[in-house]
């Protein structure tokens, strides 16, 4: 939005993101009495809860401000660093902290946008093992390179009402076969949220001849060939959809009001813990479960990152730090809280952490590690935005 | 210093307005050296007219914003002629502050609760009527034709111009009118249609022109209620300004032009409609046919009425339950159990953008206030009387689509220090406060017998003594009325919070609007009812702090 700005100051300048040589208590000692932005995708009440608690825990040890700058979509805050940049705005920028991953980081870590590399700085940085867990160090295919902290892994499952749906399609051939039985059932979010174009995605994986590609940047020639069979997909899976196919629910949190109301009967959400979550909190019925797909379901993991010209950068390094700790990371796991999986490696905790993660109840609805199985890749970021292109050429008539 | 108030007023809220389409046009055709535009170009428009769906965006546009603001008008002025003066019409003006109150964005999402094909009237019919046990695939909200937009936008602004040709009415001394048509022999309807319309008309110009401007235009109420392959143009306009790839910002730019190009049009075509209606039935009017009793019509129009208001209501108390609901099932009339922690859960969350919304609402309504009392009293003493032109720049906020100028208008801003600061969400509150403050405020300013003044003055009390002693408390009543329809403005803006506040100045609109899309009906429950409590309450204290005022005074004291 800010991006006006731009117009005024004609010439932007360059910060460097020079690495300071600040030791941690230096770090602590500068955050006291910051207020840090937080700029993180709010749709849902759940994360929001969160956001809440982690806030007044930052306040109360390190008198750090947290605030949570609400987003509908992640893209504003980017556009907003962007701007600020364009403004020639290399200091005091209005966003300190932003949770990210995919294109998003991509987009900025190839502008120059973000501050690093800060992140094995961070105390708590002793407890992730990138060699256990790949996904926090590869973003979609793109390096990390200490620019972003990881903070969730999460993984593609699809949610059902057992009531209504005894045997939940398990492929993406059995999706369409259902679907065609049983028309206005089911339905993916609209491709300007990240879930709609993840569904399109884990589809692609199954459709397409040439997975390998995947991993590849997307051009004018691979995209082509490696999509057509999703476009041919879509277009029998559409009419068949929910509204036909005309109107698309805004995000995840919108599909779960649609099953609880029984206008669907089955969804795809990016938290393993969703059906158990909703459970308890009243959103859906007792019977609903989880289920992920045969070959398997996309995972990935997301982030947080400092834009360049943060204001309070060493706060935003704190609150990071923060919700990097085992305390932290396994309240978020909580089936009862949020139920993402944690970034850090268990076997590098001490006996008293690791038990508050293994100590954490398993919701009725959640699928174990071993049925979850290893995670499929994110493809490389530039099929996200692609997908979302062409599919907006296809359907917004 | 008084005499200075006028141009204050129109540099405050209409220079960052003017800055702001300047700064939007220039991007339009590719001028914004820092993103290396450097050079005048029509490419900005060559990507907009590529960009998918851009057909349907202005189609739906066209249709929803031109059919919103026809069948507004036409129900707002079958109820004022059919039912005015009659007991219904007494209790229904009576409601309209509080449907005014509730912002758009709590309206919306009431209704998709009330209309939806899980919404509250099929649980209500379900499935002992209709035999669903599970919800129709119907596509009701969101509708390819806009419909559940276009229902929303007339349910909110029938009441508006219910109350801006009420206003007009007074100045008419329409009572009078009648009285003679009816002398004459005309019946009811037609000696409103005859007597009454043709003086009225003119105005309430300027307010269906703002209805038009804002049902072509309208963002949070259109996110809820619009089909979003594609929605319309403004939501796109929206999301292109907010686009991670800065070369969108041209074509942003460009469609937030187009945008303006189709307001301008609209209102350029309803001006032609204006004046074909007018020749069209200049016989019929002279022709001196007298009309029915109009028995029918005022049936209808009571039936009219009562559908109106009954949506209206419902959908406000639909929200309420919801928030204050346990479990609550399709196809199940009412909710399984009440509790209170849909409430207890979302308090905390609730009081920072609460506040935030109290405080810019209140700063924007005083300060709007205080210039517009300025700028009246100015007018009084110096005995001027203001134009046509001058109540064309007043609404000129109203009558641009807010997408327009509002990303121009942050240059600004940024330029003075002030972006992403409180103060910049109160100014940019100002633009679409001020004019709604004065208009109501004008009317009985402007009327207040001069004879007391007159009087106070021979007896010797300085201007100022006469503004504060004699004027101010006669008009308390007013005065509270428009400082509690600002307030109400004020907490109703999506856009110019957004813009200004640059993230860091959560409102309950702003975040009603992000949760809405969301899961949780309950939680946007108690975001909606808050969000429509806090106008309701600035009303219900400009009812009632005159009544305690002038608790001595009895005659100023009398509710009306």
């Amino acid at each position: 939005m800010l991006r006006f700005l731009a117009f005024l100051f004609a010439v932007s300048s360059f910060a460097s993101a020079a690495q300071s040589a600040e030791t941690w208590p230096e770090t602590l000692a500068a955050s006291r009495g910051q207020t840090v932005f937080f700029n993180a995708w709010a749709g849902d009440p759940r994360i929001n809860a969160y956001i809440e608690w982690a806030a007044e825990e930052v306040m109360k040890r390190y008198r750090v401000n947290l605030r949570h700058a609400k987003l509908n979509a992640t893209s504003e805050a980017v556009s907003r660093v962007v701007a600020e940049k364009a403004a020639g705005k290399i200091s005091g920028g209005t966003v300190d902290l932003i949770w990210i991953n995919g294109e998003n980081f991509a987009a900025m870590k190839q502008n120059g946008l973000l501050y690093g590399p800060w992140v094995e700085r961070l105390p708590n940085w002793r407890y992730v093992d990138p060699v256990e867990q790949p996904a926090v160090a590869t973003d979609f295919t793109v390096p990390v390179e200490g620019m972003e902290a990881p903070w969730s892994l999460a993984q593609i499952v699809f949610v059902y009402d057992e009531a209504h749906l005894a045997k939940p399609p398990r492929s993406a051939k059995a999706l369409l076969g259902w679907a065609e039985a049983n028309p206005g059932r089911f339905t993916y979010p609209h491709v300007n949220n990240f879930l709609g174009t993840t569904f399109l995605k884990q589809v692609l994986y199954e459709v397409t001849s040439d997975v390998a590609e995947l991993s590849r940047p997307a051009s004018k020639d691979n995209f082509q060939k490696a999509t057509e069979p999703l476009w041919s997909y879509l277009e029998r899976l559409h009419p068949q959809l929910w509204r036909r196919g005309q109107a698309f629910p805004e995000n995840g949190p919108a599909q779960r009001r649609l099953l609880a109301d029984g206008e669907i009967d089955l969804y795809v959400s990016y938290n393993p813990a969703e059906a158990s979550l909703s459970i308890a909190s009243g959103d859906l019925p007792a019977t609903a479960r989880s289920v992920i797909w045969e070959r398997g379901t996309i995972g990935n993991a997301s982030f947080l990152a400092i834009p360049f010209n943060a204001n309070a950068r060493a706060g935003a390094m704190v609150a990071a730090d923060f919700l990097l700790s085992p305390e932290a990371q396994a309240k978020k796991q909580d089936p009862r809280v949020w139920g993402v999986s944690t970034v850090l490696s268990l076997k590098r905790l001490e006996a008293d952490q690791r038990r508050r993660f293994v100590e954490l109840p398993v919701g009725i609805a959640t699928l174990s590690p071993e049925e979850l199985g290893q995670a499929l890749a994110e493809p490389h970021p530039t099929w996200m935005v692609k997908i979302a292109e062409a599919w907006k050429r296809r359907y917004n008539r | 210093m008084l005499g200075l108030a006028p141009a204050l007023t129109l540099l405050l809220f209409l220079a960052p307005v003017a800055a702001g389409l300047i700064g939007t046009w220039l991007p339009a055709f590719g001028y914004l050296p820092a993103l290396g535009g450097q050079e005048l170009t029509l490419a900005p428009w060559r990507a907009l007219f590529a960009s998918p769906g851009l057909s349907s965006a202005i189609r739906l546009t066209l249709t929803t914003g031109l059919f919103a603001t026809t069948l507004s008008l036409m129900l707002a002025l079958g109820l004022c002629m059919s039912l005015h003066g009659s007991r219904p019409f007494r209790l229904m003006r009576r409601l309209i502050p509080p449907l005014l109150a509730t912002p758009h964005a709590a309206f919306a999402l009431g209704l998709v609760f009330l209309i939806g094909p899980s919404g509250w009237i099929v649980r209500a019919l379900s499935p002992w009527a209709t035999g669903w046990t599970r919800p129709p695939d119907l596509l009701i909200v969101q509708d390819p034709w806009g419909m559940a937009l276009v229902a929303g936008l007339v349910l909110k602004e029938v009441p508006y111009l219910i109350l801006m040709i009420l206003a007009a009415l007074n100045q008419l001394k329409a009572e009078q009118t009648l009285a003679v048509a009816r002398s004459l022999g005309y019946g009811p309807i037609a000696a409103w249609l005859k007597a009454v319309l043709p003086g009225l008309y003119p105005q309430i110009r300027l307010p269906i022109y703002a209805v038009l401007t804002f049902s072509f235009s309208v963002v949070d109420m259109a996110i809820i209620l619009a089909p979003n392959t594609p929605p319309p143009l403004a939501v796109e306009v929206v999301s292109w300004f907010n686009d991670r790839d800065l070369a969108m910002t041209f074509q942003a730019a460009a469609g937030a032009t187009l945008l303006l190009a189709l307001v301008l049009g609209a209102i350029f075509l309803w001006v032609v409609a204006e004046r074909l209606v007018a020749s069209l039935s200049r016989p019929w009017l002279s022709a001196g046919s007298r009309g029915g009793s109009g028995r029918g019509a005022r049936i209808a129009a009571f039936g009219l009425a009562v559908v109106l208001l009954g949506v209206s209501l419902v959908n406000l108390l639909g929200m309420a339950l919801w928030s204050f609901a346990s479990l609550w099932r399709f196809p199940h009339a009412l909710p399984a159990g009440l509790s209170l922690a849909a409430w207890a859960n979302a308090l905390p969350g609730l009081l920072r953008p609460g506040w935030t919304t109290l405080a810019v609402g209140i700063a924007a309504s005083v300060l709007a206030l205080v210039l517009v009392l300025a700028c009246l009293e100015n007018e009084e003493r110096k005995r001027l009387r203001p134009g046509m032109g001058v109540l064309w720049l007043l609404y000129a906020p109203l009558l641009l689509p807010q997408a327009a100028f509002l990303f121009g208008a942050q240059v600004l801003l940024v330029l003075i220090g002030l972006d992403a600061s409180l103060p910049a969400v109160v100014w940019f509150h100002l633009f679409f406060v001020l004019p709604y403050v004065f208009l109501s405020l004008s009317d009985p300013w402007r009327t207040l017998d001069e004879r007391y003044q007159r009087t106070a003055l021979c007896l010797g009390a300085a201007p100022f003594k006469v503004f504060w002693r004699i004027k101010l408390p006669m008009l308390l009543r007013p005065v509270l009325f428009a400082l509690a329809v600002g307030f109400a403005v004020s907490v109703a803006q999506y856009l110019p919070t957004l813009f200004a506040g640059g993230g860091r100045w959560p409102s309950l609109t702003t975040e009603a609007v992000t949760l809405s899309a969301g899961g949780d009906r309950r939680l946007i429950g108690v975001y909606a009812f808050s969000q429509s409590l806090l106008p309701l309450l600035g009303f219900t204290l400009a009812m009632m702090l005159p009544v305690w005022v002038f608790r001595h005074r009895r005659a100023l004291a009398r509710v009306e």
